[in-house]
């Protein structure tokens, strides 16, 4: 796979990329991860074309506002479509049914090709809709709102202390990458390889559980007890409201769209 | 290896959601409250060692290395893959939301089962032998992941099961290679500090 198309996924930088304010971020984070739940839930247990298609609709729409890189965005929808899109064209030749039209002999079935339209539709909406409401939060802020959620104390400061230490874990990983290349090595299919990554990754893992050590000696110094304080300020405004009720109206849409879908499908069958 | 969201039945989906959930809280309650520090620099660590691309064939892939995970965090390796997953969807759109729970499941029940099974032998033999059990844990991990993501794709509907055959078939380089590789990452592990593996959770 070329590398442009690659999974921009060969380094972290969830904190340092610039991103523009832009009319996605007057939301509270607690309003910005219900409404996405709900339009989630919504979008990936429908059953008909009619919602993911007004989902992508949506979720292009708010991309559009939330000031999106549109290279970087781009890269990564078009990285995941190309990521499914062997299992997507597979789908009209394997599911039986009314055939649409012929490819090699094989007949590829009108139902296998909604099906995999109605793929395509829900995980570009959810995905567009995610970057878009959540990947333009700082992951600490995220961290915070899932603690007003009430989601586990536990695992938010878990994910607290992942997320600050995936910068410095990740700049000792690229240093010792630099010293491997200063010692010209270059990743290849063969033993020699697979032997020097896996000496950098158990070399990486000795480091932070030394640096884990003297983290946590120092926190004992200042007095951690296991319990850890978060300190924000969170206002809930009349906008996340609003923000709330078109999630709720979406998912009220859905609901209706498929109970008259199956009536339909009732009325049809007598 | 990621399923993205839309792709699953509605009873897959809602199992995975169920089964992590359950895998999560569990994870969290073997969690020492001091212990917190250690996991999450453990866990980041190992988000970052996801991210390295290895050659293999024509195209390169991304170390998942749940076996490692599971040997060093035990229970402990679901809360942070749920973490680690999160992350990856929400800001780099891998993956998907909904379907996170089954995503989650897929990897972190291995690690832990893999743990389980291999813990002693890598803590109790000589670094040579550790490697081997290291090995086997890394690479049986791998196998065990493919099996599930192909049994959720094949739990899906018929149509899925050729997807789901090629989804196995192209993921056994993949248990060669994480194979070697923690074998060697035990190995090393054993010989510079040779507690690691009991430091960090004793049980």
């Amino acid at each position: 796979m070329p590398q442009f198309l690659e999974h921009s996924m060969t380094s972290w930088h969830g904190q340092q990329l610039l991103h523009q304010h832009s009319l996605v971020d007057q939301f509270d984070p607690r309003a910005r991860i219900l409404a996405m739940t709900l339009f989630a839930l919504a979008t990936v247990f429908s059953h008909n074309l009619l919602i993911p298609a007004i989902a992508l609709c949506l979720s292009i729409g708010v991309a559009l506002r939330a000031n999106l890189d549109m290279q970087r965005t781009l890269r990564r929808v078009l990285a995941m479509d190309v990521f499914i899109v062997l299992m997507i064209v597979m789908l009209p030749l394997t599911t039986p049914g009314d055939a649409l039209f012929h490819v090699f002999g094989f007949a590829a079935s009108q139902q296998g090709f909604v099906q995999a339209m109605m793929i395509a539709l829900k995980t570009n909406a959810v995905v567009l809709m995610l970057l878009a409401l959540l990947g333009t939060l700082e992951a600490t802020t995220l961290g915070h709102a899932l603690a007003r959620l009430r989601v586990p104390e536990k695992l938010v400061h878990l994910m607290l202390f992942t997320v600050r230490y995936l910068e410095v874990i990740g700049r000792e990983y690229k240093r010792m990458r630099k010293a491997m290349k200063a010692r010209a090595f270059q990743p290849r299919a063969n033993w020699h390889t697979w032997r020097s990554i896996g000496y950098l990754v158990g070399m990486l893992l000795i480091r932070s559980l030394e640096r884990s050590e003297r983290t946590y000696a120092a926190m004992k110094c200042r007095g951690f007890n296991g319990r850890l304080y978060l300190l924000d300020r969170a206002v809930w405004r009349r906008c996340d409201n609003l923000l709330l009720l078109a999630a709720v109206g979406f998912v009220l849409l859905a609901l209706w769209v498929s109970v008259g879908v199956s009536v339909n499908d009732v009325s049809m069958n007598e | 290896m990621h399923i993205v969201d839309g792709a699953l039945s509605d009873s897959v989906v809602l199992g995975g959601v169920l089964l992590t959930a359950c895998g999560v809280a569990y994870g969290l309650k073997q969690i020492d409250a001091e212990k917190i520090p250690q996991t999450g620099i453990l866990s980041a660590t190992f988000f970052i060692a996801s991210l390295i691309h290895i050659p293999l064939g024509p195209a390169s892939v991304h170390l998942i290395l749940n076996g490692l995970l599971g040997l060093t965090l035990g229970w402990a390796a679901f809360p942070a893959l749920f973490i680690a997953l999160l992350l990856q969807a929400v800001f780099f759109g891998y993956g998907g939301f909904v379907v996170l729970g089954v995503n989650v499941f897929n990897i972190a029940l291995p690690a832990i089962l893999m743990g389980l099974l291999c813990r002693h032998g890598v803590m109790r033999s000589q670094p040579r032998t550790a490697a081997l059990w290291g090995a086997f844990a890394g690479g049986g991990a791998i196998l065990l992941t493919a099996l599930l993501v192909a049994s959720s794709l094949a739990l899906s509907g018929e149509a899925f099961i050729p997807a789901a055959k090629l989804v196995l078939i192209s993921h056994l380089p993949v248990v060669v290679m994480e194979a070697l590789l923690t074998g060697a990452a035990v190995l090393l592990i054993r010989r510079v500090r040779p507690d690691f593996f009991g430091e960090v959770r004793d049980d």
